[in-house]
């Protein structure tokens, strides 16, 4: 791989020990999978923070890169910690644990990192431009990003993230490059799609079918961005989707090579059995929503829904600490609480330990979440739509 | 048998061999090196001191940290081979320090192998 000399100083350990060992890493990953050079990233996303993840040996990892005044060169957020970081303690999250987590972001903030925690950065302040060069590593944001936005990024491992944001640098291989980013499958939907929870469970259906490749969609008639983020974060999950075209709906649909695909079709009896695949158990013990976290759009249907009404069970919608604030601005949180809901910032159901927290059968309108619940979180799942979801808890 | 370099180092050991890929994150306990991924083929089954033989990873990207924390808490593999590495494995053995070498066919190797792994050489020997 051809290096600059600024790099080639930088493998020589003449910058720092960490950039040296961070930048060795990211060589070695573009040697491996024959990137030619390195490109300069306009942004990172960071995985690999909910102290339940990365645990003891993540921890003193990332404290003693920031004991070592590591900093980062580019804009980088980070993925959803494993609670609320400021009302955990209201919210019931174990004192051992936000202890450790609180120890994991004070290791980021001070390597100089936005410790706003969240799946949607491209909601909340980190949105790249189409074409531009990044590496995030949240799967959902991913897929979100390449595909929705035209940003051009591989699905980064947690270390390698942060690696490319201490070295401001990618090797440039992969989704970088035009020629990869080709579909190498068409998948032709012929279903009504009305809820965010059809797009999740079309996502699952095609990620389990698909695997690590690009699908072309067909037929989808209508989707925002609320929509396509819960497809394509469900095909992250069930699948290794990392990028996706679909027709009349996301940027670079238009300019791919499209002939002779493989095809494969999907109706209405393939989302309904799905939707029953996805369900293991009955009656949830809490609802949660926001996966991937919520827009504001999605809070405001959720305060419009709980207006003036009382739950029987718990109802959260987890967040980006900005929406959060934008939502408790707008009255939705305070609406949201008062009918006894939650809006929970900063983490998600997925990472956050909801099983030592009694627990055992969570409802949600995600293909993600419904992937992941039964083996994180050793949940049995409840999967619907969310009028059904918050109805059933009222 | 010749493959591709990932992770550097040279290692002997048992084998161990999914023929389904493994995900990391949510599949194998960092504490235990125990399979915990429900109905794997290798589900209960401990990767400590083996060497661990799959097509390739899946699944979610914090998964370099589970193979970092395997090494941190004694329980990792001493070694890993793959048809496929991904950038999810490969940044784990690397900042593990976990010889790997891919471009094998696994279908080769069966449970119980003793293999002699030469990831300098990218080469894979069975004794």
């Amino acid at each position: 791989m051809y290096l600059t000399k600024e790099e080639e100083k930088m493998l020589e350990g003449e910058k720092g020990e960490v950039l040296e060992k961070m930048f060795r890493l990211i060589v070695r990953l573009g040697d491996i999978y024959d990137a030619d050079k390195m490109i300069p990233v306009g942004s990172v996303q960071v995985a690999g923070v909910s102290y339940k993840s990365i645990g003891d040996p993540g921890t003193v990892f990332l404290e003693d890169m920031a004991s070592k005044d590591t900093k980062v060169q580019v804009l980088t957020y980070l993925n959803p910690a494993g609670m609320d970081l400021e009302n955990w303690d209201k919210l019931g999250f174990p004192k051992d644990f936000a202890k450790n987590q609180l120890r994991i972001m004070s290791a980021f903030k001070k390597m100089g990192i936005v410790v706003t925690s969240t799946c949607t950065p491209y909601l909340a302040g980190n949105l790249p431009r189409f074409r531009e060069h990044i590496a995030w590593s949240e799967s959902s944001a991913v897929s979100f990003s390449n595909s929705v936005i035209g940003a051009r990024t591989n699905r980064e491992g947690g270390p390698s993230a942060l690696a490319a944001a201490i070295c401001g640098r990618t090797p440039n291989y992969g989704l970088h490059l035009w020629e990869k980013r080709q579909p190498t499958i068409k998948v032709n939907v012929d279903a009504d799609l009305d809820f965010n929870s059809d797009f999740g469970a079309l996502g699952y259906l095609v990620g389990k079918q698909v695997k690590n490749k690009i699908p072309y969609f067909v037929g989808i008639k209508n989707a925002g961005t609320d929509q396509l983020k819960a497809l394509g974060a469900a095909m992250a999950a069930s699948g290794a989707v990392a990028l996706y075209h679909a027709e009349g709906l996301t940027p670079e649909a238009d300019l791919i090579e499209k002939d002779g695909l493989e095809t494969i079709d999907v109706g209405k009896k393939e989302l309904e059995e799905t939707y029953e695949k996805l369900n293991t158990g009955a009656d949830p013990d809490i609802v949660i929503l926001g996966c991937p976290h919520a827009s504001i759009r999605e809070i405001a249907y959720l305060s419009e829904k709980l207006k003036d009404k009382k739950l029987k069970k718990p109802v959260w919608i987890c967040t980006s600490r900005m929406m959060k604030e934008t939502a408790d601005r707008m009255g939705f949180t305070e609406i949201i609480e008062k009918a006894g809901g939650n809006i929970v910032a900063d983490t998600c159901m997925v990472v956050s330990p909801i099983e030592s927290m009694g627990y055992k059968t969570t409802g949600v309108n995600s293909g993600k979440a419904a992937n992941y619940l039964p083996s994180f979180c050793k949940q049995k799942v409840v999967f619907a739509n969310i009028d059904k979801l918050v109805e059933g808890q009222l | 048998m010749k493959g591709r370099m990932i992770s550097p180092g040279k290692t002997e050991g048992t084998a161990i061999v999914s023929d389904e890929p493994i995900g990391f994150y949510g599949g194998i306990d960092s504490k235990t090196g125990i399979v915990i991924d429900k109905g794997h083929p290798l589900e209960g089954k401990c990767v400590k001191d083996k060497i661990l033989v799959f097509p390739c990873g899946k699944g979610s990207t914090v998964g370099s940290y589970v193979i970092y924390g395997l090494k941190k808490n004694g329980v990792a593999p001493r070694g890993i081979i793959n048809e496929e590495t991904e950038t999810i494995v490969a940044t784990g053995v690397i900042l593990a320090g976990i010889p790997c070498v891919d471009k094998i066919d696994i279908k080769q190797i069966k449970d119980g192998d003793t293999i002699l792994l030469d990831a300098d050489n990218a080469s894979v020997t069975l004794q």
